[in-house]
């Protein structure tokens, strides 16, 4: 059963579309990697998910359930712009921020005690953010998403302004959050990350969602049967594969790109064995990244 | 709703909390209070006493120069010119010379000698006692006894009364009136100006530094705007509770101080009126001051003016918040601020003509219109207003200011989540018509 079930939703503004029909079903315990170009209309998505704006038709249903007030509340929000107060003090803000969403004094103070701790920050708690490095105010900006324990994180961008041990000390937190059973939502351009962290992905392109699925389903769907392959000798096509292009590596090897013509790359392999000495036979299996930019180029021509 | 109940206090807190709040708090009154003792204290002290001598050849002014507070007269019978030398000296700081005067139709000769240039006031005063005195002695050798002359003194002091609808009659005074009523208006207007700027300030705060769409995914953008807006008329509130409190605890001891003061100078005089045979009216400046106040209805005045402090700045800080959500810096609210605070000026600026005429019918408008009212309407309630339109003015203000909050929503919900768009009063009229 899908955590959110996102269901035709349209929203334009006075001057543009930003959503054209949009469906998505966010299944439990995934993290949903949601992808687009700048001014796709994630943000736009997010933001009705989390009820900041108002569709213009269309549904979203947490477990089921329209989406409320209250319900919103299950949900944990890290927007693209995000900010602290600079003047108030780390506790005092967390403090702030966790009880607006609806916890008690009590609960809260041991939450963030416990949080900051985690994440090395406990003797920051009388300091402003003013005085915190722009990674700790992150980490801060963090633990104000998680405090409630949502059941539906939404991070958009997480990993900016994170360097690489704290991206990774943050990443762990999210993958720990999963294992504890919150969903999450994950918008970014890094697609690193996706590839690293994400189990489904949507593609978002022009207001319309031209792709979404498990994030394997995709790549095969996306698999072109092209092998890599390096060698020494000479390569030419024959009747088990098409070469498509040569170059030499570093090594001094030859390296080719080839398109298989046969469906079993036992054969294929057989003969290219028959032809030159073999170092490497890699499937070249099309990355988020990959997919991500013909799929949006390819959407822009049209 | 909790949530706005959360924001109100994070508001109000942290605003308390700071410093020059707490500065502000305590030193205003402190300069008030005294600013007003140094005022009275420089006009109750008048300069030293001085010493002068009077040298009066003719004989005819014995008992004229009484010694008072501000000047110790000596009679001396020297020459002149010896005379002179002490002013010369600097032994004392004036001489009057009377010289023999046969021609009391034209007395000439009456010289001051003083070591600079000597008050306007003093020779004044000198030149009236001597010629009342040369009146008088004109008048007795004309054949007039002396009962005769004491029976001419007349004394008029005229004492206005307010006549209100009642009936009932009242101690005016219009001078205390227009006080109060300049500082309350006053006080409105900067209390209006100072927390709508920081309403404003607040808001392009949470909206410059990025925090408010984490807010805004867990409270509704009107409890939000709400609860700046209450947080902020609580600190304003609180700040002037703490004024009256501080100011009239500060006050009275001063009152006091001033009025035991007055009372023992008052014995004093009195004693020295007694021996110099002078009358004179007694006066204590305090107690007239007390008088006159008693004259206002202080509960009416003070609850209006509760009243139109807080709904006046409801008004206000509702717009200033809503351009605060339309801008991405203090710059450029500029352009925006200016149309709020014309009709705040328009206000302050006509208290003159109302003034004049604090029932005319200028008077009456301006004190109706809710942009105008809470301060001009404070302007005129010392001098006593009709309850109907007090009435009216306050229906009109709460109805001024829901229509304010109303208009304001519409553009903060959307102005909030907007970054980088040059904003002008068409896009802004865009927001407002813009379904949610």
């Amino acid at each position: 059963m899908s955590l959110l079930s996102v269901e035709n939703i349209h929203k334009s503004y006075s001057d543009h579309q930003a959503l054209n029909g949009v469906s998505l079903e966010i299944p439990e315990k995934s993290i949903f990697g949601l992808l687009g170009p700048n001014g796709a209309g994630k943000t736009t998505l997010i933001r009705i998910i989390t009820m900041i704006i108002e569709q213009d038709q269309g549904k979203v249903a947490l477990k089921g359930e329209q989406m409320t007030t209250e319900l919103v509340r299950r949900i944990g929000y890290l927007p693209e712009e995000r900010g602290l107060y600079k003047k108030m003090k780390v506790g005092e803000q967390l403090l702030y921020l966790a009880r607006l969403k609806g916890l008690n004094r009590s609960d809260a103070v041991k939450r963030i005690k416990s949080w900051l701790a985690k994440l090395e920050l406990s003797e920051w708690w009388n300091k402003t953010i003013e005085d915190l490095s722009k990674g700790m105010a992150q980490k801060v900006q963090f633990i104000a998403t998680v405090l409630h324990e949502p059941d539906l994180l939404i991070l958009d961008e997480p990993f900016s302004g994170f360097d690489p041990v704290n991206a990774d000390i943050i990443k762990n937190e999210i993958l720990e959050l999963r294992e504890k059973g919150a969903t999450i939502i994950f918008s970014t351009h890094r697609m690193e990350s996706v590839e690293e962290l994400c189990d489904h992905i949507a593609l978002i392109n022009q207001s319309e969602k031209i792709l979404d699925g498990k994030k394997l389903d995709i790549k095969e769907k996306f698999r072109d049967g092209t092998f890599n392959v390096e060698y020494t000798g000479t390569l030419t096509g024959n009747s088990a594969f098409e070469l498509i292009s040569s170059e030499t590596t570093e090594r001094g090897l030859n390296s080719s790109i080839i398109k298989a013509t046969v469906e079993d790359p036992n054969e294929l392999l057989k003969s290219l064995i028959s032809k030159v000495e073999i170092h490497s036979f890699v499937e070249r299996v099309p990355s988020v990244n990959e997919i991500f930019i013909s799929q949006v180029k390819g959407g822009n021509h049209e | 709703m909790n949530n706005i109940g959360l924001i109100i206090a994070r508001e109000y807190l942290t605003r308390v909390k700071k410093k020059s709040f707490i500065i502000m708090t305590f030193l205003a009154p402190l300069l008030f209070v005294g600013i007003f003792a140094l005022i009275f204290w420089l006009s109750d002290q008048g300069g030293e006493s001085k010493n002068i001598e009077v040298l009066d050849e003719s004989g005819l002014f014995p008992e004229l120069f009484v010694s008072d507070d501000d000047e110790t007269y000596i009679y001396i019978d020297m020459p002149l010119d010896s005379a002179k030398k002490h002013v010369e000296f600097g032994i004392i700081d004036g001489l009057i010379y009377i010289p023999e005067l046969s021609n009391l139709d034209d007395p000439e000769g009456v010289s001051f000698y003083a070591p600079g240039n000597p008050s306007i006031s003093l020779v004044r005063s000198i030149e009236r006692r001597i010629e009342n005195e040369i009146e008088s002695i004109k008048l007795l050798r004309s054949g007039l006894t002396q009962e005769i002359l004491d029976g001419l003194e007349s004394n008029v002091s005229i004492h206005s009364i307010n006549l209100s609808s009642s009936g009932e009659e009242k101690d005016s005074s219009s001078g205390t009136a227009t006080g109060v009523g300049y500082v309350a208006a006053f006080m409105i207007y900067m209390f209006i100006f100072i927390y709508g700027a920081q309403c404003m300030r607040g808001v392009i705060e949470e909206k410059t530094s990025r925090i408010v769409e984490v807010i805004i995914s867990s409270v509704r953008p009107f409890h939000l705007m709400m609860g700046k807006v209450i947080g902020i008329a609580a600190v304003g509130f609180t700040q002037l509770l703490m004024w009256i409190v501080l100011t009239s605890v500060l006050g009275s001891v001063g009152i006091n101080v001033f009025a035991a003061r007055a009372e023992a100078s008052q014995q004093m005089t009195e004693a020295i009126e007694q021996s110099a045979e002078i009358q004179a009216q007694p006066v204590n400046p305090v107690e007239d001051i007390m008088k006159s106040v008693n004259s206002i209805n202080i509960p009416l005045t003070l609850g209006a003016f509760v009243f139109y402090f807080i709904c006046g700045y409801l008004l206000y800080s509702a717009l200033f918040a809503a351009v605060g959500s339309a801008v991405d810096s203090d710059a450029d609210a500029q352009q925006f601020m200016f149309p709020i605070t014309i009709p705040l000026i328009a206000a302050i600026a006509s208290l003159g003509a109302v003034l004049i005429e604090p029932h005319g019918t200028f008077a009456f408008w301006m004190s109706m219109i809710p942009f105008t009212s809470p301060v001009v309407m404070m302007m005129r309630v010392p001098f006593g207003v009709p309850l109907w339109e007090l009435g009216l003015s306050m229906v009109l203000l709460v109805a001024g200011f829901i229509f304010t909050i109303w208009l304001a929503s519409r553009i903060y919900r959307i102005g909030i989540l907007m970054h980088g768009t040059k904003v002008n009063y068409k896009v802004l009229a865009k927001w407002f018509m813009m379904k949610n």
